[in-house]
This record gives structure tokens, C-alpha cells and sequence, in this order.
């Protein structure tokens, strides 16, 4: 009976002692000396690896980390608080920069901002209260998706065999209604007969991460005689990519260039230069001349456009591209008005 | 019960949780990092500051809440896997009780959304509770269906309804002032422990304290809770000594979900004052883990609700400042849940076989449960 008790206890003792050790030599501290500008990110849901909206960012911060020179580090929040608490941990390891990748961030963003005047923060998609100011060391930056969904709109509505396309939102909200005002108008422009089915995943943040759910959808718009699909869905519309290939119709991409996932069942991307406005930030950060406040990038700023690269270049004529370009600079120029919702 | 056993009962979660690091630092060596320095920060994450404790105690209420109630519905032989459920409908009936009762003073507001925070919880776990009583419908489908149809309605309401005016982020307006919980900050500080003031820790751990003495009390200092405990041992035997049984599984339901429903003092009334489309992510089925690991005892809840909260503030830590994933930490959970329930199995024939053997009677076959007598 002794010996029985022995084995936990000697387990135990050696565990605490091997714990106490641990604790003993947790001495580094984080926060670089050599005075190398540190940029955090923290993602949204969907997080590292969308191959859309959050890698968009993500590219954005290892181009800064190569131009610059700078340390970086990034993590997805397990849950709603760790937002905040994930924004003050690095601005109480003086990070210099942090960037919060989605509006979703918004509130957390404000409140940290508002406790660390000397760390520069970015928030991607900030979604400000009516009439709102943001203070110097916050930027909201924020991005016309309607005028790049209207370009990909118009390819779509010129492509279209069947005069039916499709478009498969993620979470239903207005952010995302934006995208579908843009697309529809688009089409409309290049074709006003054509109709459009909408369809959205879900209503919460999870919508933007169910690839699943997004190729059961899109091959009951493709049953249909859909013959292209845009996506606004994260991760999500990996799915309708996949679908695409499946039955051989065409999918648009959305955020990154998503064109090389199935090639030649990816009519082009809407490409949302997230990684720009994050190169962006940090280079203002590095160059001194960082201010807060919202911005917003469109098509005159490159800020959105859609993407033609090696993989979708035999699907798109001569002719289509010149209607394209026309529409681009009538945005531009302010004689076509893209719809927000 | 002998005490041997009773030593047992204390060693096995401590020994788990011990043997659980020891199988997470592997996966780390897997990984390729060194195991030593990846729990100092896991440590320093969560003991590191006074901001740190702070957010491990913050991290810990909503559990406690949780493991309370999965805890409480088990001991009436019940396993409520509704917690998530029940704490988005406490949540919002809190969230809608401090929208529209705004002119209220703080003295008022603050019992009242209390209230109405347990009420939402027991009102959304009294619907499994009558089922099983009335129709021995089994508690644990329904309670998951449950979850669906919260975390569905108040979807729903928050994005088409009630969201604030101008905003895309799928959150209400914020309730009034004065039904706020205050932040510990300050009246730490008083007494001189500096918590910063943005730590989120507020009066909501008191409460947490108190349903832990409250759970205590109920279970073994009045009649319900010797009814609870007895008909979660033997449902028949309990009625044949005159125990309503079914009055009594309906009441240990809606207790469990107002116990449940109380994670809105901390989530709504002490940190975001406003209902956040899914922002519980899962804190009811962390409650099952917790309890499970506590035993099904109040105390035991505490701790073990302790223990997650360490875990779950360190793997922030882990995850922001090393190229280890928090998935780790999911890795010492899981293995911690499994180890305590084999611990379990294996204590228990240990000291069915030293008692069986001290009374001179043949090995029984099937064993005795954990239970504290």
C-alpha cells in the first residue's frame, strides 16, 4: 500500500520541481534593444493561411519586414477578449506598430489606442461610429470593395454564356453588401438582361471560414445555369473555387489574387490591396510622417482592382479588357457611380 | 471512506495535470522548441504581472460560472451540455434588461440585471429539465439543441435588430452606465495590489465567489440539495423514499442554467457592456472540461475553472511571443480531461481492491464512481 502511494507522489515532486525550475528562468522579457521597428498583426477570424483577406495583410507585412528590416510577429485571438488583451500585450512590449486585420477590431482598437498614445495603431475595415475622430495614433483604413466588385462585375456580365451569374457572401453585413452592390452594378453595366442570384453563408464571423458550406452553395448556383460565381467569403469561398473546378464554370476570386487556385476556372480576382495599406503604414511609421484618422483607397489609389496574371489571361479578350478599362476610368472619373449597398 | 481513497480522489487531477505537461512538453521537443522555455512564458503569461493574474482571474470567472452548472445538473444524475446556450440567452436577456431599464440607478440596475441573467439562463434550461421530467426525454439532445436556437435567435436579433445604429460589427448599443459592474482596479488599488485600470477583472469574481459558496450550500446544506444528490444516485431508490423526482430534476436544471446564465456579469455587465454576436466561443463546453477535472464539487469547480484560466491567459502569451501555436495548450487540456477520467477509473479499482481486500470479500467486478460520500 506504501509503495502504491509512492509512484503519484514521487511523479508529483519531480513535476513541481521541474515547474519551480521553469519559473526560475523566465528572466527574457520581450521588447528588441538594437532599435529595429517591431510590427505585430493580429488577424481575423479565418486567420494565416485564407489564401484571401488575412494572407492579403500578411503578404503586406513580410514585404515591410523585407524593404524595412523590421521584426515582426502576428497571432489569431482564440477568443472575443483576447482581442484587446492580444493589442495591449504587444503595445506593453513596445511594439512600435500593431495592426488589427478586420473590422472586428474596431472597438478593442479604440480603447488600446486611446491607453498607448505612443504606439502607432492600424486598423483594417474599421468600422467608425457616426461622426467619429480618430485620434494621431490611429489609423482606419478602409477600402471602396464596391468599385473593384463593379470591374469584376462588368467581366462577369460580359463573360456570362447564360446571362446568369452568381455571388456567395460570407458573413451578412454591410461591409459585404457593398461587395454585392458593386458586382451587381457591374454586371448590370455590361450587360443589363443579365440576373444575379445572391447568396450568403451565415451571420456570423464563422460564415467567413466554412469552405464546406461555400462549394455546397455554389454547385446549387452552378445546377442552376450559373456560369459565374464571385465570392466575398474569406476562406470560405475556397470552396466555391473548388466547386468551379468541379464542374468546369468560372469562379471570381476575392481580396488576394486568387486566380492560380484552379486555372482557368477563375475568371480573375477582386484583389483588395490590403498588403498595401499595410506596406503603407509601416513605411509611414519608418519615414516618420504616420498620421491617424480614416482613409479610404479605391481604384484611383490602386487600392482595389481585379487581376489578370498568366493563369486567367486566355478567358479574357481584348475587347472585354478595353470595356473594362473604360468603366475603370469612367469611376475614376466620377461619371459611372458605384452603389454602396 | 477510507483515506486512502480520499488521498486518491485529492492526487489524481494533480497528477494528471502534472503528467498532461509532461506529454505537452514532448509535443513541443516535436515542435522543435525547447519545453523549458516555452512553459516560462506560458508562467510569466499568467503570473508574470499583477495585470497578468488579473486576466487569469478574469479568464476564470465565465468558467467557474459554467463548470458550476455543468457540476450542479450532474450531481441530479443530469449532463446539461447547454451552458452555451443557456449563458447566450442569459446574456441577452441581461443586454436587453440594460437597454431598456436605462433610467434606473446603479443600486437598482445592477440586482436587476443579475437577475434577469440567471432568469434568461434557468428559463433556457428549464425547457430540456421539463422535457426529461415530464416525457424522459433525454436531456442531452435537447440541451444541444437548445444551443443551436440561442446562439441562432440572438444572432438573428442582433444583426437585424438591435444593432447599433450606423455600425457593420454585429453588436448592440451599449447598455446603460449604471448597470456596469465595476472594474476591481480601483478598489485593489486601495488597498494596495496595482492592478492597472485597463485590466478587465471586475465584481463579477465576487459573484463567481459566491455562487461557489451558494452551489456548496445548496447541495449539502438544504433539502433540494440532498434531494439533487439523491436522486442523481439512484433516481428509483429516491423516489421510493418519497423524493418528487421530477420536481426535482426541473429544479436542478433551471439552477444549472441560471448558474450558467451568470457568465453575462462578467461578459455583459463587467468587460463589454454591450451583446457581441458569438462572443462566447465556447465557454459552456469548457464548463463540461472544467467540472469534469473538479470533480463535480464546488471547490473542485474553482479550481479546476483556476487551473483552465492559467492555461488559457498563458496560451495567449505562448502565442504572441513564440512560434509555438496555442493549439498546445488545447493538447494539456485534452490530455488533462483524459487523464483525470482514467485516473478515476484506475483509483477507484485500486480502492475497491484494498477495501474489498480489508473486508475480506472477492474483487467486484463493476466499479464504484468517484463520488464524495
Amino acid at each position: 500500500m506504501r509503495k502504491s502511494l509512492a509512484r503519484p507522489f514521487i511523479i508529483l515532486v519531480v513535476t513541481i520541481v521541474v515547474a519551480a525550475t521553469f519559473c526560475g528562468c523566465s528572466t527574457d522579457q520581450p521588447g528588441s534593444t538594437d532599435g529595429t521597428l517591431k510590427v505585430g498583426m493580429v488577424f481575423d477570424v479565418g486567420g494565416k493561411g485564407d489564401k484571401s483577406f488575412n494572407d492579403s495583410a500578411y503578404r503586406g507585412l513580410l514585404h515591410a519586414a523585407d524593404q524595412f528590416g523590421v521584426e515582426h510577429t502576428e497571432f489569431e485571438p482564440g477568443q472575443d477578449a483576447d482581442r484587446e488583451t492580444g493589442l495591449r500585450k504587444l503595445a506593453q512590449a513596445r511594439y512600435d506598430v500593431v495592426i488589427g486585420v478586420g473590422f472586428l477590431f474596431s472597438d478593442a482598437m479604440r480603447k488600446v489606442a486611446a491607453d498607448y498614445p505612443d504606439v502607432k495603431f492600424a486598423c483594417i475595415d474599421f468600422d467608425p461610429r457616426p461622426g467619429e475622430t480618430l485620434p494621431d495614433n490611429l489609423a482606419g483604413l478602409r477600402f471602396r470593395e464596391e468599385e473593384g466588385s463593379f470591374l469584376v462585375g462588368v467581366i462577369a456580365g460580359f463573360f456570362s454564356e447564360t446571362g446568369r451569374i452568381g455571388f456567395i457572401g460570407g458573413m451578412d453585413i454591410p461591409l459585404i453588401h457593398k461587395f454585392e452592390a458593386g458586382y451587381i452594378a457591374g454586371a448590370k453595366y455590361a450587360n443589363p438582361a443579365v440576373s444575379v442570384t445572391v447568396a450568403y453563408t451565415g451571420t456570423t464571423p464563422q460564415a467567413f471560414a466554412d469552405p464546406a458550406k461555400g462549394k455546397e452553395l455554389a454547385l446549387l448556383q452552378y445546377r442552376r445555369g450559373v456560369d459565374v460565381i464571385y465570392h466575398a467569403a474569406g476562406s470560405t469561398g475556397n470552396g466555391v473555387i473548388e466547386a468551379a473546378r468541379e464542374v468546369d464554370r468560372q469562379a471570381i476570386g476575392v481580396d488576394s489574387n486568387q486566380n492560380y487556385m484552379a486555372p482557368g476556372n477563375v475568371l480573375t480576382s477582386m484583389v483588395k490591396r490590403v498588403d498595401n495599406a499595410v506596406l503603407m503604414t509601416v513605411r509611414s511609421v519608418v519615414e516618420g510622417n504616420f498620421h491617424g484618422g480614416l482613409r479610404e483607397f479605391g481604384l484611383a489609389d490602386d487600392g482595389v482592382g481585379y487581376a489578370v496574371d498568366e493563369y486567367n489571361e486566355d478567358l479574357l479578350t481584348d475587347e472585354m479588357l478595353a470595356f473594362v478599362e473604360d468603366a475603370r476610368q469612367a469611376i475614376i472619373e466620377g461619371t459611372v457611380s458605384v452603389p454602396k449597398e | 471512506m477510507s483515506r486512502f481513497a480520499r488521498l486518491s480522489q485529492l492526487l489524481s487531477p494533480l497528477v494528471a495535470v502534472a503528467a498532461s505537461f509532461l506529454v505537452g512538453g514532448l509535443v513541443v521537443v516535436a515542435i522543435g522548441e525547447n519545453p523549458f522555455h516555452i512553459y516560462a512564458i506560458l508562467f510569466r503569461g499568467a503570473f508574470g504581472s499583477v495585470d497578468a493574474i488579473g486576466l487569469v482571474l478574469f479568464n476564470a470567472v465565465p468558467l467557474i460560472f459554467t463548470g458550476l452548472a455543468v457540476a450542479f445538473a450532474f450531481r441530479a444524475g443530469l449532463f446539461n451540455i447547454g451552458g452555451e446556450g443557456q449563458l447566450y440567452i442569459g446574456a441577452f436577456v441581461c443586454t436587453l434588461a440594460g437597454l431598456a431599464f436605462g433610467g434606473l440607478p446603479a443600486l437598482v440596475l445592477i440586482p436587476l440585471l443579475i437577475l434577469a441573467s440567471a432568469a434568461g439562463g434557468a428559463l433556457w434550461a428549464a425547457v430540456p429539465g421539463f422535457l426529461k421530467a415530464r416525457f424522459g426525454v433525454h436531456e442531452v439532445i435537447n440541451t444541444i439543441m437548445m444551443n443551436f436556437i440561442a446562439v441562432g435567435l440572438t444572432s438573428y436579433f442582433v444583426i437585424n435588430m438591435l444593432r447599433e445604429p450606423g455600425q457593420m460589427t454585429p453588436q448592440t448599443s451599449e447598455i446603460a452606465f449604471a448597470g456596469h459592474l465595476p472594474r476591481l482596479a480601483d478598489s485593489l488599488s486601495l488597498i494596495g495590489i496595482p492592478l492597472p485600470q485597463a485590466n478587465p477583472l471586475n465584481f463579477s469574481l465576487v459573484l463567481a465567489l459566491g455562487a461557489v459558496l451558494l452551489a456548496w450550500y445548496i447541495l449539502y446544506r438544504t433539502t433540494l440539495g440532498y434531494e439533487i444528490r439523491a436522486v442523481g444516485m439512484n433516481a428509483k431508490a429516491a423516489e421510493y423514499a418519497g423524493i418528487n423526482v421530477r420536481r426535482t430534476l426541473v429544479m436542478a436544471m433551471v439552477l444549472s442554467g441560471a448558474f450558467a446564465g451568470l457568465v453575462a456579469t462578467n461578459e455583459i455587465m463587467g468587460f463589454r457592456h454591450r451583446f457581441l454576436d458569438n462572443f462566447s466561443s465556447g465557454l459552456g463546453f469548457m464548463g463540461i472540461a472544467v467540472a469534469l477535472l473538479g470533480k463535480n464539487t464546488p471547490l473542485g469547480v474553482l479550481l479546476a475553472a483556476l487551473l483552465f484560466a492559467v492555461l488559457n491567459t498563458g496560451a495567449l502569451e505562448i502565442d504572441i511571443f513564440t512560434d509555438v501555436p496555442r493549439e498546445l495548450i488545447l493538447v494539456l487540456q485534452a490530455v488533462t480531461i483524459i487523464l483525470v477520467v482514467v485516473g478515476n477509473e484506475v483509483f477507484a479499482r485500486r480502492v475497491a481492491a484494498r477495501e474489498g481486500r480489508a473486508a475480506g470479500v472477492p474483487l467486484p467486478v463493476t466499479e464504484a464512481s468517484g463520488e464524495t460520500k
